[in-house]
């Protein structure tokens, strides 16, 4: 089973089942600290700016950004599958690594799972906002209507996205949220503030810890568990359709979905290890979050990073394969070595390349390599659904078509709102909610150190 | 016509509030309740009037705005029917005979008038978008004197006291207008003026043909225009002369060219096609080969080639210096189509045109090609003439100005002394249907009707004659230019009476028809009306002067940098200005439009360090920003008259740079090109409003073409992949059926000279609206049809091809099985579809579209006043929409529907009448348009149908057809008459 000696305890600092509580639920019982108020000034006035950037989107159209008609589809769309791909680690880190039985991870899935929903959120705004008439969005759900009826189009890429963002942000709030639940009813039981009983004794939904509560609790984080894994591997498998289904030369690719999943962990995996090296450093959770525990994320990058690369050089290799000449056109004079060549090499150098630097155990084990190394990986996936999305649009079939394209402050405005938002939710999330599973730490306690064995 | 309906048509809805009569806040709310006790008993009160009136408000309904029918319904309108009338479009510098559409009573589109022998049903971007000056805001609306409003009766008795007291002095009386080209006009004209005994008529061309017309007279003792008929032609040597686009009358000459460069029913042999100028025009960009020349080289080279050609001919020859470049081949291919050739200049200089004249003359070709005797009528206007009018202006000779139609404060080459000169009259009237810089010059203003509010008559060409009739009431207080003469004139007779008169006395004897009243309603229903006119044949061609011109020892033409003026083809001479469609019509080669820029040629770019954009100072406080044009002369500089207006209406004003004053007077007539010691950049750089920004097609098989050699070979020359990707084509799934018709288009590259009339015309009649300058720069103009423009790979001389590009209305089309809410669909009839009230606005189907030929609505473009104060934002302005057609929202996707209004209404037109729907009984706008007849709609369902037939064509293909997108257009081959490839 587990090695100790190889892979040292799961929590350091020999902490007991009373610490483990203490530890995690001091912070929402200390007042913040100045830091924190700060933060969420910044943090909020960000928002609030995207709200401005949303309200001239929808009080004057989608002509206050820079998307034109030969490149129809912008920034907005690449923050979307930017969110949506971060998304994607919670749920990742909770089921496949619950699946594989990496234990490790209870420190860690409460902040990743949080960090999926918030994405999910500011991953959401943007189809919606993206749409022409946004008032009229109800028509992409399937409901009877008095119009024939008339359904939506079954067919449509952009159906089964909906679909299947709107499930997954269902799923994975569920599985969040029902996954607080004994934690909550810890903070209840602890706390000393009336108001703060009353509602995290609402949220906790009467939890009392019998054992028939544990067992449809157990019951039902299984249930939620086995949807929200299917739903890992087809919300960015669809999301890749929105392209794969396009005849546009660089989109009409069948590597798309599993290209796209397998990105998005990526990028999930990514955000996981920035956030998880601030709260660690902020909060001093270093017996909890520990080296091995930063390590082992580490080694998944460098293996994500190693597929991605091989999918990159696969698109290079089919698009020769293929012979056919827009594909070449796209691939190679449009994004290797043509006017998106930045964009291009900026995604292969931060993607496929500097995640190398983690076959280094100093890289490892040091936070700030880490830190720098987890955004260098966030700035290139961005860049390469900048690539997607608009090297395609830009330089397509009929040259005469041919446009640039330039983003506006507007569409600048939406995407740092929504990461305020985000940011804003993680700062709340510390603030109010136990950060980790107190629960399932307490399972994990004694595994690896010295007593245990 | 009910109370609510204006003078103009319009329905005007009754006031949704009324201030007087309302009833303000009940007292309960009113600012003493505030201060009430909030007591259970007030509480109760506010609470149950709250309720009450939420209640009673939810039950209220929404205002009923009623439209009121006709109380006497004319008995020709049927509400939604369309009715045609005849008329005829002449600005005094283009002639179109036209139909006008009207729907309840105005006028909404300009079609061509097949009866029509000049121009067939054929018309040109200028005329279609002439329906929309008539609802130009900007219109002078009534009569003005020393600009103040005033009363007709007022400024009549005023301008006949001075007319009377003026005549008694010896001071000119001046009539100043455009050329006119209507018969009964100059006869009224004549009329009036010899009622004064100092009247002189100046007739003003801002681009003028007037060394055209003085070396016609001296060479022939007739001062025409002759008429070019391209249908007899084997070879045409064109020098600056752009009559595919702007020279006299390209509605006129296009069929006939066209028509001699279509390869169907089986055709070998084409007319071949040289052309001789410095910047790029659409009919260089047409020509087989195409030479660039400056054009201070141009008498060289002409007297070269005449020399050259006297010589084979036996004719006198004159030693003349050889041109740079051997034209023995020139010369000799001349010889050899002698009697079937046409050489042509355009340069406004009587020497130039005289020896054009001895070399058509020596090739023999006014027997065949060029008709002197049957003239295109189109100009008259002598600029001599205008120059001395302006100098005895100024010398305080004249003493009555009456200006029509012109506008020489903006286009006359020194407009501060015509402006001086004006003041220096007692009388000065000006009389024009729009507001122009000269208005308000004018003591004063006696507006003018549009053509379209007009009564007159036109004659093009000695025998063919055309009327125009008014098809809507005057919108504003105007009155035709005619009427006002008769009024001046004492004569009680309106103008429709003395036209009718005329008509009845000239030409109804001609007609052959038992009574005036059969003559005039079948004319006036025709719109046109041809007799045999009996014109004296002209004298055999002046050789002494020729020999004179020959002789002459060639000046040599000073250093620098050489300026050609020309006119564009969305604006014309200028006169269009303030018409959004066409200020928004891209310009065919440089595919920009909004302002007009100085086109230079790569080489000099370079040397300047000019980049695109750049400004250009050419001195005079002319700043042009920079075009580097392929095809364009090193050393020249092109650049378009006709914008810069400071005084013609919101959309004309500030939009580039008014080089009219840079076009002088050289030999007696105004000179379009000059040389200038150096030109030098401006450190400024400013953004073009370009609509394509690549012109290569990446060696991509887009527009395939051929060279009339190998295509006698072999049909499907440059085609040779169709066959291959034809029969690729396989799928999963099952083949779509068409059991009724299956739409479908041909376009043909070789007969498609580029024009964009089709742009305009699918614009009106498809509602697109006008986006701006800004916006075009962002790549968001909405006109459905694009006309693409590629280069060859040759930068310095490139091949140009053009091919119009809509929706291609695939049966496999991309577009439709990603839209999520199924807006966009297949019809059973093989159209795509778009439904504006299902889109939410995804834009997927823009990116899906290989052929990116969708539009989105990035903003609200209409009723719009703040951000796009064009047509569609004022209730006049909309008054030229379609009611067939929906105006777009905000946030929805749009594009060419094969204006599926049209089919509907003509299979409407069949269900009832119980009839069949012929092939060509359905035509699409841009069809219909065409003055090339390049575009052919029609049933693939029907073996028999143009449009099957043209699918069969070897020279047929489809647009990306590797795509398997299975389009319904098809395009077919271009072929250049060469003997092999270059």
């Amino acid at each position: 089973m587990y090695n100790r000696r190889i892979r040292g305890p799961l929590i350091e600092g020999n902490r007991n089942i009373g610490d483990v509580t203490r530890d995690v639920i001091s912070p929402l019982e200390s007042a913040p600290a100045l830091w924190w108020y700060i933060a969420i000034t910044l943090t909020t006035i960000a928002t609030l700016y995207g709200a401005y950037a949303i309200y001239i989107t929808v009080a004057y159209g989608i002509g206050t950004w820079g998307v034109n008609n030969s490149v129809a589809w912008g920034w907005e769309i690449i923050n979307f599958v930017w969110w949506i791909g971060i998304g994607h680690a919670g749920t990742a880190f909770s089921i496949f690594l619950l699946i594989l039985r990496q234990r490790w991870r209870t420190s860690i899935n409460r902040s990743a799972e949080a960090m999926t929903v918030l994405a999910v959120m500011c991953a959401a705004i943007f189809p919606a906002l993206h749409m022409g008439r946004v008032w009229l969005a109800f028509y992409i759900f399937p409901y009877p209507n008095t119009r024939g009826p008339l359904w939506v189009n079954f067919n449509s890429p952009l159906f089964w996205d909906f679909t299947a963002i709107t499930a997954y942000l269902l799923i994975s709030a569920s599985f969040w949220y029902l996954g607080m639940l004994p934690d909550l009813g810890t903070v209840r039981d602890q706390t000393r503030s009336k108001i703060k009983k009353a509602v995290y004794g609402f949220f906790s939904l009467g939890w009392t810890g019998s054992s028939r509560q544990w067992l449809r609790f157990e019951a039902l984080s299984f249930v939620l568990g086995g949807i929200a894994a299917v739903l890992v591997v087809s919300v960015h498998s669809i999301v890749s359709t929105d392209f794969a289904v396009g005849v546009e030369p660089g989109w009409h690719s069948t590597i798309f979905p599993p290209f796209f999943v397998v990105g998005a962990i990526f990028s999930g995996f990514a955000m996981v290890m920035t956030l998880m090296v601030i709260i660690r450093k902020i909060y001093n959770l270093t017996n909890y979050i520990t080296d091995n525990h930063l390590d082992a994320i580490a080694r998944i990058l460098i293996f994500i990073s190693l597929i991605m690369g091989t999918a990159y050089l696969t698109e290079l290799f089919i698009a020769l394969y293929s012979g056919s000449n827009y594909e070449i056109f796209t691939v190679f004079s449009n994004r290797v070595f043509g006017d998106y060549k930045i964009q291009f090499w900026a995604m292969f150098i931060c993607n496929a390349l500097i995640p190398q630097l983690f076959w280094f155990k100093s890289v490892r084990r040091n936070w700030m390599t880490l830190l720098m190394v987890s955004l260098f990986i966030n700035l290139g996936m961005w860049f390469e659904r900048y690539m997607i999305v608009i090297t395609s649009l830009s330089n397509d079939f009929l040259p005469a078509n041919w446009a640039p394209y330039k983003a506006t402050h507007i569409d600048i405005g939406v995407y740092i709102g929504t990461i305020g938002l985000f940011a804003t939710g993680v700062l709340l999330f510390m603030r109010y909610i136990p950060m980790m599973a107190i629960a399932e730490l307490k399972g994990v306690v004694k595994i690896g150190t010295k007593k245990a064995d | 016509m009910s109370k609510h309906r204006e003078k103009s048509g319009k329905i005007k809805l009754p006031a949704e509030s009324d201030p007087e009569n309302d009833p303000g806040l009940p007292e309960i709310f009113e600012d003493d309740f505030i201060k009430l006790n909030a007591s259970r008993r007030n509480f109760l009160k506010a609470f149950g009037y709250s309720f009450a009136s939420a209640a009673l408000l939810a039950a209220c309904k929404r205002p009923v705005i009623k439209a009121i029918p006709y109380a006497d319904q004319p008995p020709e309108i049927t509400p939604g029917n369309a009715l045609y009338y005849s008329s005829t479009y002449f600005d005094g510098h283009e002639y179109c005979s036209v139909l006008v559409k009207t729907r309840d009573g105005r006028p909404i589109k300009i079609e061509g008038n097949s009866l029509s022998k000049f121009n067939g049903e054929g018309t040109t971007a200028r005329v279609q978008a002439s329906v929309l000056s008539l609802y130009d805001d900007s219109r002078p609306k009534n009569p003005m004197v020393e600009n103040s409003q005033a009363s007709w009766e007022k400024a009549d008795s005023a301008i006949r006291y001075s007319l009377e007291s003026i005549n008694l002095s010896d001071k000119q009386i001046v009539l100043l207008t455009s050329t006119i080209i209507s018969p009964s006009t100059i006869g009224l004209i004549g009329q009036f003026g010899r009622e004064f005994r100092n009247f002189r008529w100046v007739k003003y061309d801002p681009v003028s043909y007037s060394a055209i017309l003085q070396a016609n007279a001296a060479c022939f003792g007739k001062p025409v225009i002759p008429d070019y008929n391209f249908r007899k032609t084997e070879l045409v040597v064109s020098f600056f002369t752009d009559f595919l686009g702007t020279w006299v009358a390209p509605v006129h000459f296009i069929p006939g060219y066209v028509a001699r460069r279509k390869l169907n029913n089986g055709k070998t042999e084409m007319l071949r096609h040289i052309q001789y100028e410095s910047g790029l025009t659409l009919t260089g960009s047409n020509a087989d080969i195409r030479r660039k020349i400056k054009p201070s080289e141009e008498r060289i080279l002409l007297m070269d080639l005449y020399d050259r050609i006297a010589k084979a001919t036996g004719s006198e020859t004159f030693g003349a210096t050889a041109f740079r470049e051997d034209l023995s081949g020139l010369a000799e291919s001349l010889v050899s189509a002698r009697g079937k050739s046409i050489v042509v200049s355009g340069t406004n200089n009587t020497e130039i045109q005289i020896i054009v004249n001895g070399i058509n003359s020596m090739l023999g070709n006014y027997e065949s090609c060029i008709d002197l005797v049957y003239h295109v009528n189109i100009a008259s206007g002598i600029d001599s003439d205008m120059e001395s009018l302006v100098n005895d202006m100024s010398e305080g000779k004249v003493g009555a100005v009456l200006m029509y139609n012109v506008n020489p404060a903006y286009d006359y080459h020194d407009p501060q002394k015509f402006i001086d000169g004006l003041k220096k009259a007692s009388l000065s009237v000006n009389m024009s249907d729009r507001q122009d810089e000269t208005t308000g010059i004018a003591i004063y203003e006696c507006p003018v009707n549009h053509y379209l509010e007009s009564w007159c008559d036109a004659e093009i060409i000695p025998g063919q004659l055309s009327l125009a009739q008014p098809c809507i009431n005057n919108l504003f207080d105007t009155r035709s230019f005619q009427d006002s003469l008769l009024v001046w004139s004492k004569n009680t007779m309106t103008w429709h009476d003395y036209l009718a008169d005329r008509w009845e006395k000239e030409y109804f004897p001609k007609s052959g028809l038992p009574s005036f009243r059969d003559f005039w309603n079948e004319s006036l229903s025709k719109g046109v009306f041809n007799y045999q006119s009996s014109e004296e044949k002209v004298s055999p061609i002046n050789n002494r002067l020729v020999s004179e011109v020959m002789q002459k020892k060639m000046q040599a033409s000073a250093e620098g940098f050489e300026i050609v003026l020309t006119e564009s083809i969305p604006l014309g001479n200028g006169r269009h200005a303030n018409n959004p469609w066409l200020m928004e019509l891209p310009d065919p080669m440089s595919r920009h439009c909004w302002e007009n820029v100085a086109s230079v040629s790569a080489a000099d770019a370079q040397r300047l360090g000019l980049v695109d954009g750049q400004l250009i100072n050419l001195g005079q406080g002319i700043l042009l920003p920079a075009l580097i044009q392929p095809g364009q002369a090193d050393g020249t500089l092109s650049t378009a008259l006709g914008y810069g207006h400071s005084a013609s209406g919101k959309v004309a004003e500030k939009k580039g740079v008014n080089v009219y004053p840079l076009a002088g007077m050289e030999g007696g007539n105004r000179t379009y090109n000059l040389t200038m010691p150096g030109i030098q950049a401006d450190a400024t750089i400013t953004e073009l409003a370009l609509v394509q920004l690549h012109s290569s097609m990446e060696g991509r098989p887009i527009v395939r073409n051929t060279v009339l050699g190998s295509y006698r070979k072999n049909k499907s020359s440059g085609n040779e992949m169709h066959e291959e990707f034809e029969s690729k084509h396989k799928s999963l799934y099952p083949e779509l059926i068409f059991d009724g018709f299956h739409w479908a288009m041909a376009i043909d590259l070789n007969a498609c000279i580029g024009c964009h009339t089709c742009v305009i015309a699918c614009q009106a009649e498809n509602n697109s609206p006008t986006v701006g300058k800004d916006e075009v720069r962002r790549n968001r103009i909405m006109q459905w049809i694009k006309v693409h423009r590629y280069y060859s790979e040759d930068h310095d001389n490139p091949r140009v091809y053009f091919q119009p590009v809509f929706c291609q209305h695939c049966d496999n089309a991309p577009c439709e099985n990603v839209c999520p809410v199924s807006a966009t669909n297949h019809s059973n009839e093989g159209l795509n579809q778009m439904s504006y009230n299902r889109c939410v606005g995804t834009k997927y189907c823009m990116n899906n579209c290989p052929y990116r030929v969708r539009r989105f609505n990035w903003f609200r473009y209409t009723n719009n006043k703040k951000a796009f104060d064009y047509n569609s934002a004022s209730d006049l302005g909309k008054m030229v929409l379609n009611p067939d057609v929906t105006v777009r929202e905000r946030g929805v996707v749009e594009k060419c529907t094969f204006c599926v209004q049209r089919i509907q209404a003509k299979k409407l037109e069949a269900k009832i009448n119980g009839s069949v729907i012929k092939d060509n009984d359905i035509k699409t706008a841009c069809m219909q348009a065409c003055p090339a007849g390049a575009i052919v709609f029609g049933d693939l369902n029907d073996a028999g149908s143009r449009v099957s037939e043209l699918f069969r064509d070897p020279r047929n293909y489809h647009l990306l057809e590797e795509l398997h997108t299975l389009p319904s257009i098809g395009f077919l081959t271009k072929v250049w008459n060469l003997d092999e490839e270059t």
